[in-house]
């Protein structure tokens, strides 16, 4: 991530050089000729070829991945197209009634509404949240208190989704029935406070690689002119470290709309357009996870469920898309 | 920073799928010399109860060894068409449409055997008032443009929110389809926007913990945090209690068959593993663990 902020950190390429040599240098020279006729060179140049062609492979890997798990699930779902599904129920319809005796219905606007309502709620604590911590870590803690702070965070990324659903379901259901005398604790709230919990780590530190990223030179320069911390961080470091600071909101993005076991513990998993902040909701992804196990193989529902992979394919596609386009915005008007 | 993580999950992604191939590969191998292995898989509602009757059977025929997988009574349907198990749970009946694909992949239509009786029973918190619903009033709580939402058109005053709080099942579990059918009949669907749950013993926790909550589950699964009511055919009917011995008289009007298939008629261990499980030893285990057993009712 460091790659798309505007300031290279000053350390880096000078130090690969200096640390690779040594090894060859420092060599006796008797030595270094033994070594070259006998077959324990002629082995290292196989095993730097093999090292070179496995981090090749796994540079195109990444791709190869995306490009193929796209394809399995496109294979999947593309027969809709030709047994007449109704495409525009699927978009348009809040019932999805997939193993009806009456008629199979598969709308699926309300999950659709369920995961955009929780992801953009979440975000909406997250990265007030998120951004706030990472200035506090990079810009106004100092010493133990700092490198604390940045384990804690680096421990709560890595907390299972499994656990936090199990939190919100066992601490925070509980909490909301308490404070708002809903009858229910698993809902659209509790979902997203999981959520934003869950990337809020994420969140916190991309966004201070992005602003440790920042010279110090420009902190300087601006407590020189007489600027407070605070005009700092609002008019120097934010403006210089924005591409960062949106790649880390959009991971966050990335992460809460991915997001699968938490949110088919906490949300309640309701088919309903929420109309507060009270109602339990569905998301698409929780629905996969729920039904696909035991649909019939080949199954219109099965390849429904497939073609919901595919639309939040489509989703995080655009959200990298957007923050893309925003990034090369940002890019040619500094220019 | 993040580029270490990122190498770091992929190494870790890939030593868990390489993992998951491992073990799978040995769940498909067949039990070393004297040791003969049957695999059953299937219904949620019957994984504890599989459990018991493996556990008592090992007891008796150590040298066969049971192995129960969950996951719905599709899956273990799935998993009896792709030859991944030997015997399938199932708290529903076989469909046609899978009965066509185990005669396509495996060569043989698959057998049903009977091997007890669940009473769904229907679950409310354990400080609710109400004592007993028909099903008519199930219906129109559960069933798609039912008219009943709230407790005080059942003629119960709760404390706190007067609306009902469904709880249901994932669409494609084998107690949902059960409970439509004997409940909301052949040509109705669900009402949406009740809160479904993966489990039998999550709809029992949720109904523990939410006070104006209703939900159904298999009768075994309750516990002393929630109420079961009495179920009348009719209102006006007297109320029957979801207990084993109305179940049996057929009393009780949510009752459905367990079932195992097998492919074809079947041989050797996994017969006598079934012909162990109708017998009156076996039966007891159902009995036991609150269903219903199948050679008495």
């Amino acid at each position: 991530m460091s790659d798309s902020t505007p300031v290279v950190p000053v350390s880096g390429a000078q130090d690969i050089p200096p640390a690779a040599a040594p090894d060859a240098l420092s060599r006796p020279a008797g030595l270094r000729a033994s070594v070259a006729a006998s077959s324990p060179r002629r082995w290292a140049r196989w095993g730097e070829l093999l090292i070179e062609g496995l981090i090749y492979l796994c540079g195109w890997s990444a791709i190869l991945f995306v490009a193929a798990i796209f394809f399995f699930v496109f294979i999947e779902a593309a027969p809709l197209a030709a047994q007449g599904f109704d495409f525009v129920e699927f978009f348009t319809s809040v019932n999805w009634r997939p193993t009806s005796n009456v008629r199979p219905q598969f709308g699926t606007l309300a999950l659709l509404v369920g995961s955009l309502c929780v992801t953009g709620l979440a975000m909406l604590m997250a990265v007030p949240l998120g951004l706030g911590a990472a200035v506090y870590i990079s810009e106004f803690a100092s010493g133990r208190t700092k490198e604390v702070l940045k384990v804690v965070v680096e421990l709560l990324a890595a907390i299972p989704s499994v656990v936090w659903g199990f939190i919100g379901m066992m601490v925070i259901g509980p909490i909301i029935i308490r404070f708002t005398g809903t009858p229910v604790g698993v809902n659209l709230l509790n979902g997203s406070i999981i959520l934003a919990l869950m990337s809020v780590p994420i969140i916190v530190s991309i966004a201070e690689d992005a602003l440790k990223a920042v010279p110090d030179s420009y902190r300087e320069a601006a407590l020189s002119l007489g600027a407070n911390q605070w005009e700092v961080v609002y008019r120097v470091l934010f403006p210089a470290a924005k591409n960062g600071l949106l790649a880390a909101v959009l991971l966050g993005v990335g992460r809460a709309i991915g997001e699968t076991m938490a949110v088919l513990m906490v949300t309640g998993h309701a088919i309903q357009i929420p109309r507060g902040l009270l109602d339990p909701v569905r998301t698409l992804t929780a629905t996969i996870a729920a039904e696909l196990g035991e649909t019939v193989q080949g199954d219109t529902h099965f390849r429904t469920l497939f073609l919901i992979g595919l639309v939040l394919f489509a989703l995080t596609f655009i959200v990298n898309l957007i923050a893309d386009l925003i990034v090369k915005g940002i890019r040619s008007e500094n220019a | 920073m993040v580029r270490k993580w990122v190498v770091g999950a992929s190494i870790a992604v890939s030593l868990f799928v390489l993992g998951g191939c491992q073990g799978k590969a040995e769940r498909g191998s067949r039990g070393g010399e004297g040791t003969t292995s049957i695999r059953v898989e299937g219904s949620d509602t019957m994984v504890q109860l599989a459990q018991a009757w493996a556990e008592h059977y090992h007891q008796i025929q150590p040298s066969v060894s049971i192995q129960v997988l969950g996951g719905g009574s599709g899956v273990g349907i799935a998993s009896l068409i792709d030859g991944n198990c030997d015997m399938a749970n199932a708290s529903r009946e076989i469909e046609p449409k899978e009965i066509a694909r185990v005669k396509a992949n495996r060569g043989e239509e698959p057998k049903t055997h009977v091997v007890g009786h669940d009473a769904l029973a229907i679950f409310v918190h354990k400080e609710n008032p109400l004592d007993s619903i028909s099903m008519e009033e199930l219906a129109e709580i559960y069933g798609d443009g039912g008219k009943i939402s709230r407790w005080s058109q059942l003629g119960v005053k709760l404390q706190g929110d007067d609306t009902i709080v469904r709880v249901s099942r994932q669409n494609s579990s084998g107690t949902y389809a059960y409970f439509r059918e004997a409940v909301l009949g052949k040509n109705r669907d669900f009402k949406l926007g009740s809160i479904d749950q993966s489990g039998s013993k999550d709809v029992v926790a949720l109904v523990s913990r939410t006070p104006n909550a209703i939900g159904y589950s298999g009768m075994g699964y309750a516990t002393p945090e929630v109420k079961m009511l009495k179920v009348s055919k009719k209102k006006g009917e007297p109320a029957v209690a979801p207990t084993i011995e109305n179940a049996k008289k057929g009393a009780y009007p949510i009752t459905r068959a367990l079932y195992i298939y097998t492919i074809g008629e079947p041989k050797g261990p996994v017969k006598q593993y079934l012909d162990w499980i109708l017998s009156p030893e076996g039966q007891k285990v159902v009995a036991e663990l609150g269903y219903v057993p199948a050679s008495e009712s």
